[in-house]
């Protein structure tokens, strides 16, 4: 089944907001493999000058798993079997490094959907801010779905 | 941010130091926790092939992850990585050994932008082939 189209544009504002901690970047860095001291001790963090222990620039990832029953990707009439999907492009913008206390709030965009092949695409835009309106970071992704173009009867899906 | 790295000791073809990640499926079990990412062909050897892979695949953003410590392990600070993006280009397929997948990551200065800033690119390959393209970083240098 094709992506459906008429979720091109949408925005989603997460309704709640994510708390970053010590110990959830300690767990992505270990999870990672990571041994860098500025995800896990505060003085290593505050010697490179970051007022607590900063995140991995891949860290804000969680937010996209962590908001996903809000977003598009959750919605069944968007068509999408998850299992078909695999990362095609993924892109950070970092205006400042995450770090422990920061509490962020996400609005995500569908940029665009569009057939690739066989494949379709779905392109979003996601920025992140703190509570206080401090941009952190935009995050530029786009997920493959398997085989799903234009899949009409006979098709290969 | 203090990168340990000199903006004018870095010339456009700098190499930055080269490291091997061994990727097994423990890694994507810890990883799959740690993201919230819990798509069964990460961990489901059966649903993977059922979809038409050769095996179980890394998230795309574990190899993008291991990839980027290349980059932040030269800064000498993370938060010196201002812009990450990569294409993933072919999948990490991770069998059910005790070796897993093994994953070359180097990379070079490819441009040196302006504010103390440069542009490095990355090449992440398993068994010779390039898993991941257009794969960039841009780092704040002192």
């Amino acid at each position: 089944m094709p992506i459906n189209r008429d979720f091109i544009g949408r925005e989603y504002v997460a309704d709640e907001t994510y708390e970053v901690s010590r110990e959830l970047i300690r767990r992505f860095a270990d999870a990672i493999g990571d041994a860098q001291p500025a995800y896990r001790d505060v003085e290593a963090a505050k010697a490179l000058g970051h007022p607590d222990v900063i995140a991995p620039p891949t860290f804000l990832t969680v937010l996209g798993f962590r908001f996903a029953g809000a977003g598009p990707l959750a919605d069944p009439s968007l068509g999408l079997n998850y299992a078909l999907v695999v990362h095609g492009e993924q892109r950070f913008v970092h205006h400042r490094p995450v770090r422990a206390g920061d509490v962020l709030t996400v609005t995500t965009t569908v940029d665009d959907i569009r057939d690739a092949g066989r494949n379709e695409t779905l392109t979003t835009k996601t920025a992140v801010s703190t509570t206080e309106g401090e941009p952190v970071a935009d995050l530029y992704s786009t997920i493959v779905s398997r085989g799903t173009a234009g899949a009409q009867e006979g098709a290969n899906a | 941010m203090t990168a340990k790295v000199r903006y004018d000791d870095v010339e456009v073809g700098t190499e930055l130091p080269a490291q091997t990640f061994q990727v097994q499926r423990a890694n994507l079990v810890q990883y799959c926790g740690a993201s919230g990412d819990f798509n069964v062909i990460h961990w489901n050897e059966r649903v993977a092939k059922a979809v038409g892979l050769p095996d179980v695949i890394a998230h795309g953003m574990f190899t993008m992850a291991e990839a980027g410590r290349v980059v932040s392990d030269w800064a000498g600070d993370p938060g010196a990585v201002v812009e990450y993006g990569v294409r993933f280009s072919a999948p990490v397929v991770v069998p059910d050994d005790d070796r897993g997948a093994t994953l070359v990551v180097k990379g070079t200065v490819a441009e040196k932008l302006d504010g103390n800033r440069v542009a490095v690119d990355l090449d992440a390959r398993v068994d010779e082939s390039k898993v991941l393209a257009k794969a960039r970083a841009v780092v704040q240098l002192a």
